[in-house]
């Protein structure tokens, strides 16, 4: 037995719960005398219900109510009671609190009755009457609106300019300045969005809710329903994926809540695949990128803007334009970020929000410039590379993107390729490599854990953090039982329960990191715990030693210099007496060493498609990415995070759109059959690399976390792949086959133009 | 979702009587459109009739030499049919083009070829749609419609019937065979789907008391030159954009005979008897093949976010066509 797990493969210790349907989803509780939930979405985007009749819905046997926001419990007056960890400035949305519709699919009425079924019948019967007012959910109808959105906590607005920008571009011997644009796109996870309340007595409530915050969602409830911290306890122990969209609490919560507390009886509320198209989303942006360079490659001028949408209500915003300011060396840099109002719900974080589209943008426009330098795309990365993150001035913690280029060049056959756009064939198909950057933040927040060792030498550990499917329960596991020297199967990690220690919620890549070091600090108190009792035992091995001099593993305590002398851990906790040893731990990050550097993760992706020249159709026929990610704790589960993000980016590339009909205001393609998501036959060879990173600032495990690196700059390379291809340059996301044929249709495009 | 009524029945009359008895009723077969269609509230049937235990699950040869399809032989046990395989494999394909494995075990023939559109108006009942709701409009013509009908569209509707199995259908120019309570009666394909006109509620020219018992194959099966192309927005699970199903005779270089069907264009499979004569004694050459298409596309009306497949029919019938005419010829 070697309890070494840190670093290994491990399979996921949920697995067979999940595959074998032992895990249980919010939606899946099932209690006596449980009623269920039908929302009324509403059809218009603005305005005014000046009517709802319920009449119909309550004369059917077994409908209980029809909760409107003419009868529906009313919550908290204050804004400040619906602010959660995550709310960006505003006034959030509350259900059923007012006569306003704020965006299409809004929910105006909640049925509840005594089947699931009836209650959809009953809410069909619901009659709601609006007076419309003219919405706008045009992003490029009101763009000269745009403004500066008020900050959100955690992110850094665009950094001040640097240089002359203007002037270095219109002096560049060599410059590009284009436009990007990119749709809407929602989550859409597997498990639609659910909570079941369960009605306890006393206004006591059990909470079963889809959320990657336990903690979050819990003290939302409280402070929105006015119930105190004890009556709610919040469950959330799978999650069958969210993405971000489950950062903030969603709206089914409350009402479930709500229509729990008004009928004092468990109540379970689900979302319907089309009402997943109501919440919040990723947000359509449109991005002017203008790159000035000498003749050599060395950038002179970057401007970079970003117009993106929010609500009416809040100012949601996203760090879109900073990375291309850190990512390369340039002395005049100006960067801009504004949104616009438009009348839907506001968007939400999703999968490394903001950088994906900014990355996007300013990778295209590298590529464009290599073009028209007539350079290679990675020469001119590497003849910009920056040491320094110069948004900040400050240096990196570690930075191994150098080495992601060579590895991924290496493995792809980069220097293999023929630089000539439509230079390369195979089969009748055309031929493109594309390359792109990658990068995202290496975040670190206070987390706490606790730990309980029994007797029998079986350890329990727990976090309120969330496992929306990264693996979090697997890591924490290995952690532990490494620390510890346990057997990973007496080692059990449980999350999602409001009732453990506060952890913030699951996302931004920050849970390794974050909950990691507190079940680390944790399982180090236990250890020293064990260490001082195993001292007391008669002729004690250690009763010289110090806790430095000793190692755990195997279930034993040993001198690491003599490891034959050791201590079995439940014979010391046998000897001392001890039927169980309960410590908890509240970890924070180092902000004084953080705060002199810039933390990131890196990635380099390198892409080959196919492209069918008569019908436009593509194929990536394999994907290349190379990550500085910190230390992997779990390769198995790191390559499944980094393969779900390429999967997605080949999504973002040529596929995902949510699409609007402005006339109505609302989603049209509301379903999984035509909202389209990679396939199966859409994905071929990934080929994932960690690059060997070693980083002793960003936190003691040395860990960056990798649940969103491995999207970020993938729809580039792909779109600098088709463009090498094809000679087309798309510019508009998803790269559909229409669009690709627009362009070879038009004969002499602008392919190679000459270095001026 | 509605309330509604369940009975299974066993054999064809039943069916009859039920669907006669009850204009609002419905068969269900496989469900995997009718049952989606109940939970978005768009079929609101009030009665639910099973056809499933009815014994029409065979595939049998027919006197004249063909092969007939029983309407609840499922579209995967019809892909995988040997006899189906080896003489028209162009239907092999293209159901297997279509949906994914699932479903395709699930969906029956009868069902395919009632299956409605994918309009995406037709399924939100927040939106206007003379499908639906005759009288309230078409919210595709001025909307988005990249998915929708560039040939035989009325200014009532341009929807796409989506099927893939139904192209190739045509294309072998199938019988549809019927019962109603006025006995049994042969549809051919052609004139089983309609053009959405003034009338774009009724998909078919099946009568409501009407079932399909079975579709049955003409001899012929094109299987030595045939090619079915479906173009679309990714490699698998997702409906046409433009698809077409090509069958050839061919004599040396030169067309014997040429059937072309397109889906993902029109209310109907699309066929154009004119633009395939044109073929008739042709040689294999890209510009009869571009000039068919030509034809075929002539009267094609875009509607903005569908224009684009005007373009792309051509570009596909040109590559089906040299697909079919360049097959190995079997042994
Ligand atoms: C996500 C998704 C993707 C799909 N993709 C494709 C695709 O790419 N290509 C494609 O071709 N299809 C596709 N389909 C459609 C699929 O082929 C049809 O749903 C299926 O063929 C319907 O058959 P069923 O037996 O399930 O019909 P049901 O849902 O049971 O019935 C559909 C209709 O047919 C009627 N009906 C059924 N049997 C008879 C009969 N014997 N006589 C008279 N009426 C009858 C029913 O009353 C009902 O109105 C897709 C479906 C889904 C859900
Ligand atoms: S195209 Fe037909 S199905 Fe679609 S909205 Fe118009 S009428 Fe309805």
């Amino acid at each position: 037995m070697s309890t070494k797990y840190i670093g290994q493969p491990i399979s996921r210790v949920d697995g067979r719960a999940k595959v074998t349907g032992q895990a249980k989803y919010a939606g899946e509780y099932n209690v006596p005398n449980l009623a269920y939930g039908v929302i009324v979405s509403s059809a218009i985007a603005k305005g005014r219900i000046t009517n709802i009749d319920s009449t119909k819905a309550l004369s059917l046997n077994g409908v209980l109510q029809v909760f409107t926001h003419k009868n529906a419990p009313r919550t908290a007056e204050r804004d400040e009671n619906y602010w959660d960890e995550v709310a960006p400035p505003g006034s959030p949305f509350r259900p059923l609190q007012n006569d306003k519709v704020m965006f299409s699919g809004q929910p105006v009425a909640l049925v509840v009755a005594e089947s699931f079924e009836l209650a959809m019948y009953a809410a069909s019967l619901v009659q709601v009457e609006y007076k419309i007012e003219q919405h706008v959910t045009d992003l490029d109808q009101v763009r000269n609106e745009a403004y500066v959105p008020r900050p959100r906590e955690g992110i850094d607005p665009p950094a001040k300019p640097r240089g002359n920008p203007e002037s270095a571009l219109a002096g560049a011997p060599v410059k590009i300045e284009v436009e990007y644009s990119a749709p809407v796109e929602h989550h859409n996870p597997m498990e639609p969005y659910a909570t079941t309340v369960l009605w306890e007595g006393d206004s006591k409530l059990i909470v079963y809710d889809k959320t990657q915050g336990s903690v979050n969602n819990h003290d939302y409830v409280c402070n929105v329903s006015g119930l105190s911290s004890d009556q709610v306890r919040l469950l959330s122990p799978y999650v069958g994926g969210a993405f971000g969209s489950g950062l903030r609490p969603q709206y089914q919560l409350v009402l479930a809540v709500m229509a729990a507390l008004g009928l004092k009886r468990s109540v379970r509320v689900t979302l319907r695949r089309q009402q997943m198209f109501t919440l919040g989303h990723r947000p359509r942006t449109i991005q002017n990128v203008a790159l000035g360079a000498a003749t050599d490659g060395k950038l002179q001028a970057l401007i970079h803007q970003a117009i993106a949408e929010t609500s009416q209500y809040e100012d949601y915003s996203e760090p879109v334009v900073n990375w291309s300011g850190e990512l390369y060396q340039c002395d005049n840099v100006k960067l801009g970020h504004k949104v616009v109002h438009l009348d839907f719900c506001t968007p939400c974080d999703m999968r490394a929000p903001g950088a994906v589209w900014g990355l996007y943008a300013i990778e295209s426009a590298m590529d464009e410039l290599a073009y028209k330098l007539r350079m290679d795309p990675l020469e001119l990365r590497l003849k910009n590379y920056t040491e320094r993150d110069l948004n900040n001035n400050k240096p990196f913690s570690s930075k191994e993107l150098r080495e992601c280029y060579r590895q991924g060049a290496e493995r792809f056959g980069w220097s293999k390729r023929n630089p000539e756009p439509r230079s390369m064939r195979d089969d009748g198909s055309l031929i493109g490599w594309g390359f792109a950057t990658g990068a995202w933040d290496a975040m670190h927040f206070p987390a706490s854990a606790k730990a309980v060792l029994s007797a029998d030498g079986k350890l329990m550990v727990g976090s309120a953090t969330a496992d929306i499917g990264t693996g979090t329960y697997t890591i924490m596991t290995q952690i532990a039982a490494e620390t510890l020297g346990l057997p990973i199967e007496d080692v059990t990690f449980k999350l999602g329960d409001s009732t453990l220690p506060k952890a913030p919620v699951e996302g931004g890549s920050f849970t390794a990191a974050s909950v990691g070091t507190a079940v680390k600090q944790v399982c180090d108190k236990v250890r020293g715990k064990l260490f001082r009792v195993a001292q007391t035992l008669p002729k004690s091995p250690f009763a010289n030693a110090k806790l430095e001099d000793i190692t755990f593993a195997d279930g034993h305590m040993m001198l690491t210099s003599d490891p034959g002398r050791s201590v079995s851990i439940q014979e010391a906790m046998r000897h001392g007496g001890l039927s169980s040893i309960e410590e908890s731990a509240d970890a924070a990050p180092d902000e004084a060493k953080r705060s002199q550097y810039t933390l990131h993760t890196h990635s380099a992706i390198f892409a080959e498609v196919k492209v069918d020249e008569d019908l436009g159709t593509i194929d990536v026929a394999r994907v290349v990415s190379a990550i500085a990610g910190g230390r992997i704790l779990n390769p198995k589960t790191a390559r499944s995070q980094i393969m779900g993000g390429i999967v997605w980016g080949i999504g973002m590339a040529l596929e995902e759109e949510s699409v609007v009909d402005h006339k109505f205001g609302r989603f049209m393609n509301h379903n999984l059959a035509e909202y389209h998501v990679p396939v199966n036959a859409d994905v071929h060879d990934i080929d994932v690399i960690f690059v060997e990173e070693h980083d002793s600032i960003v936190n003691p495990l040395g860990v960056k976390g990798l649940g969103e690196i491995g999207i970020v700059g993938v729809a580039a390379a792909i779109g600098n792949a088709i463009f090498h291809a094809t000679g087309v340059r798309v510019r508009d996301l998803p790269i559909t086959l229409d669009k690709v044929l627009a362009g070879v249709a038009v004969p002499k495009r602008e392919i190679l133009a000459p270095a001026a | 979702m509605n309330s509604f009524s369940y009975v299974r029945v066993r054999d064809v009359s039943s069916a009859v009587n039920e669907a006669a008895m009850d204009t609002a009723a419905k068969f269900i077969a496989g469900g995997t459109n009718l049952i989606d269609l109940m939970k978005e509230d768009v079929a609101r049937p009030d009665r639910l009739v099973d056809i499933n235990r009815i014994p029409l699950n065979r595939i049998e040869q027919t006197s004249d030499g063909g092969l007939r399809l029983g309407a609840l032989v499922t579209n995967s046990d019809t892909a995988y049919n040997e006899q189906v395989e080896k003489r028209y494999p162009l239907l092999s394909r293209a159901i297997l083009s279509g949906a994914s494995a699932q479903l395709r075990n699930m969906a029956t023939n009868g069902g395919n070829l009632m299956q409605r559109t994918r309009c995406y108006y037709f399924y939100d009942t927040a939106t206007p749609c003379n499908k639906r709701e005759p009288g309230t409009g078409c919210s595709a013509i001025d909307g988005f419609n990249r998915m929708h009908a560039v040939l035989g569209t009325s200014e009532q509707c341009i929807a796409v019937f989506p099927s893939d199995m139904c192209v190739a259908l045509a294309a072998l120019e199938a019988i549809v065979r019927v019962t109603g309570k006025n006995g049994d009666r042969n549809i051919p394909f052609a004139d089983f789907h309609r053009l959405p006109g003034d009338t774009p509620q009724i998909d078919t020219n099946l009568q409501p008391d009407e079932i399909i018992t079975s579709i049955d194959l003409p001899p012929k099966g094109f299987a030595d030159h045939h090619a079915y192309l479906k173009v679309r927005d990714r490699h698998s699970y997702a409906f046409a954009l433009v698809s077409v199903a090509a069958a050839l005779e061919m004599d040396g270089n030169k067309i014997k005979e040429a059937r072309l069907a397109l889906g993902g264009v029109a209310h109907k499979p699309w066929r154009n008897r004119e633009a395939e004569a044109l073929l008739k004694g042709r040689t294999v050459t890209p510009d009869n093949f571009q000039a068919v298409a030509e034809v075929i596309m002539h009267d094609a009306k875009g509607f903005g976010d569908n224009t684009f497949k005007i373009d792309l029919a051509k570009r596909a019938i040109v590559r089906a066509l040299k697909h079919a005419a360049q097959m190995e010829a079997r042994s």
